[in-house]
C-alpha cells in the first residue's frame, strides 16, 4: 500500500452514493408517509378529500413539529430533551390563565409571553445540563416530572376551558387560509427557519460538530457549553409555542396537557434519521417522522387496527429506524475502509 | 540558522505542570524565534506533550512564566489560544466522523456572507486552494469518517495552514506519512519560516529534525535539558542528553529459557484495521509490539483476546484454536490481557481493590453459584499481598489509587486466572518511576516462571530493556521482527516509520 495513492481515494462516485443516502432516508419515510395516506384514503375517501379529514390531515401534526424540530435540536448535540412534554403543556396552562387572569391581554403578547416562558424552562434544562455536567437524560427526566408537578399544583383539578379564552384565539386553531390551516403554516414557517439555520450558520454546523464528537469540538475551541444551552432553550421555546397551538387547537387545557410527548417527539426524530448519539439528521426528517407518526395514528383506526395495535406499530416504527439507520452506519463506514485499503 | 535577532514569538521558562500526584512537566522551557523551526525532541514521558498542551491552551500551568510575542498570557480554553495565533497539530488527529473534509478545514471560523449565512462556494475554493497548496487529492466532500491517519493528519495541516498562525506547532506530525508527503510537508513547512512564522517540530526521527529544524531544544523527564544550533550538534550528542542514563540497567530481564509456542496467530485481518499478522509468543518469552501510537498494535491484541471479531486468520493457543469474538474461549485457553486504559477498561473504578481484583475469577470462588465476601477477600488478599498493592483495606476504592497501584490490581487480577500468556498494553504508562520498575521485574519473573508476555509499549528503552524479541507494527502491519540482541532504537524506529522490511529480517 503506497501513500501516494492513499490520498487519491476515487470518492467523487461513493461521495454522491453517500450524499444520495441521506437523501433517500427522507424520500423514505415521505413515500411510507404516502403509502398510508393512500391505504387510509382508499379505505374511507373522507381521510383526504373531505374538507375535515383535509384540515386534521395538516393541522393534527402541526403541534409535533414543533416540538420535533426543538428536539432534533437537542438530539443532534448528543442530547435529549424528556422534559418537552410538561413544558408544552405548562406553556399550554400558561396561555389559558393569561386570558383568563388579565382580560383583553392582546394575542400576540400572549404568544411571546408562553414562547418566552418555554424558553426560560430550557434555559433550566440547559444550563444543568451544560454546567453541572450531569446527562441529560437524567436532568430532563427530573425537570420532566418538575414542571408537570408545578402544573398540578398550579391548576389543581381545574381546568381552563374554551369559554375561558377569546374567539379570535380559537379561531386560530381552526382558522386556514387558502384551505392550509394557519398553524400548519406557522409550523412550516418555523420548520424553514430552523433548517435554515442549521444547515446554513455556524451555529447549526457546530450543533452538528459538537455531537459527532464533543472531545474534538472542545480541541477546535468551539463553545460547547453556549451551544449546548442555545440547543435546549430553542427546545424549550418551541415547547412553549407548541403549548400556544394546543391550547388554540383543543380550547380545552388541565393540569396533564402533552403527558407523553416528549416521547412522541424522541420518536419522530429518531423515526426522522436524527441519530440518537447525535451528529447526523436533519430538522426536516425530525418533522416529516412527526407527521408520519400522527398521521398512522389517525390512520390505523380507519384501517380497522385494534387500538393495541396501534402503539405496537408505532413501537416497530422506531425500532426499523433505530436498526436500519445502525445498518446503513456501519456499512457505510465499511465502505470508506474497504476504499481505503484498495486504493 | 534562526536570525537572534528576529523577535521572540513564544517562551515558556519553568513551567510546571502535574496531575494528582503524578508531575509531568517539572520545568519546561522553550524559546521560539519568529521564521525559525525548532525542534522538540525527548523520550515517551519526558513533558513535549504536556508542554504542548500548555501553549494549545488545553492545560492550564501550574507555575513559570508563559509568554506570547512578548505578552504574559495564560490561555483558560483552547479559543483563546487560537485567536492568538496558535495552530497546533496534535499526535492523534481530531475530526468529526460525520461532517465532510471541508467542514472539518473550517469548523467554527466558516466564512459567512449576509444573514451569517455560510459561503459553502467561498469554502470550497479556499479548500481547493489549500489543497493544491499541500499537494494533496481528498475529497473535499466526503466524511472525514474511514481517512487514514496519514490523510487525517494532511486535513490536520490545512487546517492550521488555513488558520494563518504564526506560531504552529506540529506533534510528530510525520509519524504515518511517506517519504513523499514528508517531503512535500517540509516544504509547506519551510514556506511558512519563510514568511516569518515559528514552527516548534516534534519528531522521533533524527534525519528530519536535522533535515528541517535550526534549533534543537531536548527534554527529558519533564525537564529542560538544552538548547543547541542544529549545526553545533550531532544525533548522538542529542541522543546522550535524551537518555541520559543507561538504558540496560533500568529495564532488567531475567536470562531465561525459552519453552515451546503457547500463541500463536496466524494471517489475521480486520479491513482497514490491520492486516496479515502473524506471530508466536513461547513460553518464558517477553515478545515487545513495538510502534507509533495508531499503528493497530491495541487492535490486535483486543482482536486476539477476542474482545473485537476480525475477518481472516486464526489465534491458537498450545495447538487448540480459540473461536473469535469470545474473551471467555481466549480466557479459558490461558490468555490475559492488560488494557491500555485501565481506568476505563482495566478496572471497575468505583469498586474495591479487593473486588476489582476477583472480578474474573468469581465463577471458580464461588460455592453454588453464591460468593461470600469472606471468599473473595481471602483470595483477593493473596494477590494484594503478592504483588505488593498499597491500598489501606481491600475495601479502598480503586479510583483512589495511584496508577502504579491501579496497574498493580489489574495485574493481579489477571493473574489470579492464572493464565499462561499475558498480553499486556502499555504496562507503564503513567506511572511513578519507583513503580515501572517494579512492574518491570514483575514481568521478568512472570516469564521466568514460564509465562509468554506480549508487551504492547510506546516507550523505546522499555521495549529494548525487556523484550527477548521485538515485533514492529506500521499502519496495521507487521514491518519488522528483530531479535532482541539485534534491536537498536535506530532499527526498531526505522521500521516503525517506513513502510519497507529494511529495518530487521522478517523471519
Amino acid at each position: 500500500m503506497s501513500f501516494a495513492s492513499t490520498t487519491r481515494i476515487p470518492v467523487s462516485g461513493l461521495t454522491k452514493h453517500i450524499g444520495a443516502l441521506g437523501k433517500a432516508r427522507e424520500f423514505g419515510i415521505l413515500v411510507a408517509l404516502a403509502l398510508v395516506v393512500t391505504a387510509a384514503t382508499a379505505k374511507n375517501p373522507a381521510f383526504l378529500f373531505s374538507p375535515d379529514g383535509w384540515r386534521d390531515l395538516l393541522l393534527t401534526p402541526s403541534i409535533l413539529v414543533l416540538v420535533a424540530v426543538g428536539q432534533a435540536f437537542v438530539i443532534i448535540t448528543r442530547n435529549v430533551d424528556l422534559s418537552v412534554g410538561s413544558v408544552m403543556g405548562l406553556s399550554a396552562y400558561l396561555t389559558g390563565r393569561l386570558f383568563i387572569d388579565v382580560p383583553g391581554i392582546p394575542i400576540p403578547v400572549v404568544v411571546v409571553l408562553a414562547v418566552l416562558f418555554g424558553a426560560v424552562l430550557g434555559l433550566i434544562n440547559g444550563a444543568l445540563v451544560a454546567f453541572a455536567r450531569v446527562p441529560a437524560m437524567v436532568i430532563t427526566l427530573g425537570t420532566l416530572y418538575a414542571y408537570r408537578g408545578i402544573n398540578v399544583m398550579w391548576a389543581g383539578s381545574s381546568r381552563v376551558n374554551a369559554s375561558d379564552m377569546p374567539r379570535e384565539f380559537l379561531a386560530l386553531g381552526t382558522g386556514q387560509i387558502l384551505w392550509i390551516p394557519v398553524l400548519s403554516i406557522v409550523a412550516v414557517l418555523v420548520l424553514a427557519a430552523a433548517a435554515w439555520y442549521m444547515r446554513n450558520t455556524r451555529g447549526g454546523r457546530e450543533y452538528y460538530a459538537i455531537g459527532s464528537d464533543p472531545a474534538a469540538a472542545e480541541l477546535y475551541g468551539l463553545a460547547v457549553t453556549r451551544r449546548v444551552l442555545t440547543a435546549f432553550i430553542l427546545s424549550g421555546a418551541l415547547a412553549g409555542l407548541a403549548g400556544v397551538f394546543y391550547a388554540a387547537r383543543y380550547g380545552s387545557v388541565s393540569s396533564q396537557a402533552g403527558a407523553g410527548w416528549e416521547l412522541d417527539a424522541v420518536g419522530a426524530a429518531v423515526i426522522g434519521g436524527v441519530a440518537i448519539t447525535g451528529g447526523v439528521g436533519t430538522v426536516w426528517g425530525a418533522a416529516i417522522g412527526a407527521v408520519l407518526l400522527m398521521t398512522i395514528n389517525r390512520a390505523l383506526p380507519i384501517l380497522g387496527i385494534p387500538d393495541f395495535w396501534q402503539r405496537a406499530v408505532v413501537g416497530v416504527l422506531i425500532i426499523g429506524a433505530i436498526v436500519l439507520d445502525r445498518w446503513l452506519a456501519v456499512r457505510q463506514r465499511q465502505r470508506l475502509i474497504e476504499a481505503r485499503d484498495e486504493s | 540558522m534562526p536570525d537572534v535577532a528576529a523577535p521572540v514569538v513564544l517562551e515558556l521558562s519553568k513551567v510546571v505542570k502535574s496531575f494528582g500526584a503524578v508531575v509531568a512537566l517539572r520545568s519546561g522551557s522553550l524559546r521560539l524565534h519568529a521564521g525559525s523551526i525548532h525542534a522538540l525532541i525527548g523520550e515517551n514521558g519526558a513533558g513535549k506533550s504536556t508542554l504542548v498542551k500548555i501553549v494549545a491552551g488545553l492545560y492550564r500551568r501550574d507555575g513559570g512564566s508563559f509568554q506570547l510575542a512578548g505578552e504574559d498570557v495564560d490561555f483558560t480554553s483552547t479559543a483563546q489560544s487560537k485567536a492568538a495565533g496558535v495552530a497546533v497539530i496534535y499526535q492523534e488527529p481530531t475530526l468529526f466522523p460525520d461532517l465532510t473534509v471541508t467542514e472539518n478545514i473550517f469548523m467554527g471560523r466558516q466564512p459567512v456572507g449576509r444573514f451569517g449565512r455560510i459561503d459553502r462556494k467561498a469554502m470550497r475554493h479556499e479548500v481547493e486552494r489549500l489543497f493544491t497548496r499541500l499537494g494533496v487529492t481528498i475529497d473535499p466532500d466526503r466524511p472525514a469518517e474511514g481517512l487514514s491517519i496519514a490523510d487525517q493528519q494532511v486535513i490536520e495541516i490545512a487546517k492550521a495552514v488555513s488558520l494563518d498562525a504564526s506560531v504552529l506547532i506540529m506533534d510528530e506530525p510525520t509519524a504515518a506519512l511517506s517519504g513523499v508527503e514528508v517531503e512535500r510537508l517540509f516544504a509547506i513547512a519551510r514556506s511558512l519560516r519563510d514568511e516569518g512564522r515559528g514552527l516548534i517540530f516534534i519528531s522521533h526521527r533524527f534525519d528530519e529534525v536535522f533535515a528541517l529544524c535550526d534549533t534543537v531544544t531536548v527534554m527529558r523527564d519533564g525537564a529542560y535539558i538544552s538548547t543547541t544550533p542544529i549545526a553545533d550538534t550531532t544525533p548522538a550528542d542529542l541522543v546522550r542528553q535524551m537518555v541520559g542514563r543507561d538504558v540496560t540497567e533500568l529495564f532488567p530481564k531475567q536470562e531465561t529459557t525459552i519453552g515451546a509456542p503457547l500463541l500463536e496467530v496466524e494471517h489475521l485481518t480486520s479491513p482497514g484495521i490491520f492486516h496479515d499478522i502473524s506471530f508466536t509468543v513461547r513460553a518464558g518469552e517477553i515478545v515487545g509490539l513495538a510502534g507509533l501510537v495508531g499503528a493497530g498494535r491495541s487492535e490486535v491484541a483486543r482482536a486476539v483476546f477476542g474482545v473485537d471479531g476480525y475477518r481472516e486468520g486464526t489465534v491458537s493457543m498450545k495447538g487448540k484454536r480459540i473461536a473469535r469474538s469470545r474473551p471467555t474461549d481466549a480466557m479459558r485457553a490461558g490468555i490475559a490481557l492488560v488494557p491500555e486504559d485501565r481506568r476505563k477498561q482495566g478496572l471497575v473504578i468505583e469498586s474495591g481493590v479487593g473486588r476489582n481484583i476477583t472480578t474474573a475469577i468469581r465463577r471458580q470462588l464461588s460455592r453454588f453459584g453464591l460468593l461470600t465476601t469472606g471468599m473473595e477477600n481471602r483470595a483477593a488478599r493473596e494477590w494484594a499481598s503478592r504483588l505488593e498493592v498499597k491500598a489501606h483495606a481491600l475495601d479502598t476504592v480503586a479510583a483512589t489509587l495511584s496508577g502504579g497501584n491501579q496497574q498493580k490490581v489489574v495485574l493481579a487480577k489477571w493473574l489470579a486466572t492464572q493464565p499462561d500468556v499475558l498480553i499486556i498494553d502499555e504496562p507503564t504508562r503513567g506511572i511513578d518511576v519507583g513503580t515501572k520498575s517494579e512492574v518491570h521485574r514483575l514481568l521478568s519473573e512472570l516469564a521466568g516462571q514460564g509465562m509468554g508476555i506480549l508487551m504492547i509499549s510506546s516507550e523505546l528503552p522499555e521495549v529494548l530493556g525487556m523484550a527477548d524479541r521485538v515485533l514492529v507494527m506500521r499502519e496495521g502491519r507487521i514491518t519488522a521482527e528483530i531479535d532482541r540482541a539485534d534491536a537498536t532504537s535506530e532499527n526498531v524506529m526505522f521500521a516503525a516509520t517506513h513502510a519497507t522490511t529494511d529495518g530487521g529480517h522478517r523471519s
